[in-house]
C-alpha cells in the first residue's frame, strides 16, 4: 500500500505550497513543533524517570501519571497538529524520507509500549505506587519510552537532511526500498 | 560589545575542532539532534516547576520539594545543552556573528539563567502564602524567557 498518490495530491494544493514557501509560517510551525517537545517529550520523560525511580521518588506513581497526563496530551496535540502541517507543506519528500519512516515506526512502537504498560503492570499500580524502585516491568516501560522518544526526536531532526533522498542516486538498495523510492521519480521532491 | 567579541568568533573558526566538525557531513546534524533531545529534558524540568508555580499542576505537592527534585535534571540537561551547543557554536561562528536570532537567543539565555537562580529560586523557597499571585507572574516570566531561548535557537537555521 502506497500513500504516494495521496502525497502527490496534497502537493498540488495551493496551501501546501504557500505554507512551504511562507517566509514566516513555515519557520513558525517548526518552532511550535520544537517548543511542543518541552511539554510533550519533557513530561513523558518525567513519568519515565519516575518509573525508573530516579525522579520525584516521594510522589506516588499514579499521581505523577494522572496529573501529568492532561498536559502531556495537550503537548501531543500540539506536536501532531504542527507535525501534520510540516508534512502537508512538503508531502512527497517527507513521505519518501527514510528518517520520517523510521520516526513513524518508532512512534507506533512508543504507542505499543504505552498500551502494554497501561494494560499490564499499571493495572496493579496501587501495589507499587510508592515504591522508590518500581517493578521491573514498569522500569522497562520507562527505559523503553526514554530510548524511543530520544530516537524519535533524533530522526525527526534528521528529516531536514537529504543524504538518503530519492533524487540523490545511487543509494543502497536497502535505502531505496525503505524510502519507497518510485522507479519513475520525476521532477523535484520538494513541491 | 558585539564587536569586541569578533576576534573570539574568528579564533573559534580557526580551531582544529571547528574544521573537524565542518568537514564532517554527519557531525553537525548529529550534535544538533542531540541538542534537541537535551532540550526536551530541560524544557520538561523547567515547565514542570513553572506549571506548579502557576497553580495548574501537582497542586498537592510542595513547590520547594518539587523544584528540588527537578533541579538536577534541569542543570544536567543544561550542561548537555552547553556542551552540544558549544560544539555547534564553534563550528559556525562566522555565520552566527551575523545571525540576529543567535544574539537574541543568547540574551534570553542569559536572562533565563539569571532569573532562574535569583528571583525564581527565591520565590520557590518562600512560604507560598506570602508569595501569593507573584508565583504566577514568576512562572510566566520564566516560561517566556526560556521559550525565547528555544525559538531563537530554531530560527538560527532559518536566518
Amino acid at each position: 500500500m502506497s500513500l504516494l498518490p495521496l502525497m502527490e495530491w496534497l502537493d498540488t494544493h495551493a496551501w501546501s505550497t504557500a505554507l512551504h514557501e511562507s517566509l514566516y509560517m513555515y519557520p513558525l510551525t517548526e518552532s511550535i513543533h520544537v517548543w511542543g517537545l518541552a511539554l510533550f517529550a519533557g513530561f513523558a520523560m518525567a513519568l519515565d524517570l519516575r518509573l525508573l525511580g530516579v525522579f520525584l521518588p516521594s510522589v506516588p506513581v499514579s499521581t505523577v501519571a494522572n496529573k501529568l497526563l492532561p498536559w502531556t496530551i495537550a503537548g501531543f496535540i500540539v506536536m501532531v497538529v504542527s507535525g501534520a502541517m510540516l508534512l502537508y507543506a512538503i508531502p512527497i519528500r517527507t513521505y519518501l524520507s527514510v528518517w520520517f519512516r523510521l520516526k513513524v515506526i518508532l512512534l507506533i512502537l512508543a504507542g505499543i509500549n504505552v498500551w502494554i504498560f497501561h494494560s499490564g503492570i499499571y493495572l496493579k499500580v496501587k501495589e507499587w505506587d510508592l515504591a522508590k524502585r518500581p517493578p521491573v516491568r514498569a522500569r522497562f516501560a520507562g527505559a523503553a519510552s526514554l530510548l524511543l522518544w530520544a530516537i524519535i526526536i533524533f530522526s525527526g531532526r534528521m528529516i531536514a537532511y537529504n543524504w538518503f533522498d530519492c533524487d540523490r542516486q545511487p543509494q543502497s538498495s536497502f535505502v531505496n526500498w525503505f524510502a519507497g523510492c518510485p522507479d519513475d521519480l520525476e521532477g523535484n521532491l520538494h513541491g | 560589545m558585539k564587536e569586541a567579541l569578533l576576534p573570539f568568533f574568528e579564533w573559534c573558526d580557526a580551531t582544529a575542532l571547528a574544521s573537524y566538525i565542518q568537514q564532517s557531513q554527519w557531525l553537525f546534524p548529529f550534535i544538533e539532534a542531540f541538542h534537541l533531545v537535551a532540550f526536551a529534558a530541560l524544557g520538561g524540568a523547567a515547565l514542570l516547576v513553572d506549571l506548579r508555580l502557576l497553580g495548574v499542576l501537582l497542586k498537592d505537592q510542595p513547590v520547594a520539594q518539587l523544584a528540588k527534585d527537578a533541579r538536577p535534571w534541569f542543570w544536567g540537561a543544561l550542561a548537555l545543552m552547553f556542551v552540544s551547543g558549544g560544539l555547534l557554536f564553534v563550528s559556525e561562528t562566522t555565520k552566527l556573528y551575523y545571525n540576529d536570532p543567535f544574539w537574541s537567543k543568547m540574551r534570553f539565555l542569559f536572562l533565563g539563567i539569571l532569573f532562574t537562580i535569583t528571583i525564581r529560586r527565591k520565590v520557590i523557597n518562600m512560604d507560598s502564602i506570602k508569595v501569593g499571585h507573584w508565583a504566577k507572574v514568576v512562572s510566566l516570566v520564566n516560561i517566556v524567557l526560556w521559550s525565547g531561548v528555544a525559538w531563537g535557537g530554531r530560527w538560527i537555521g532559518f536566518w
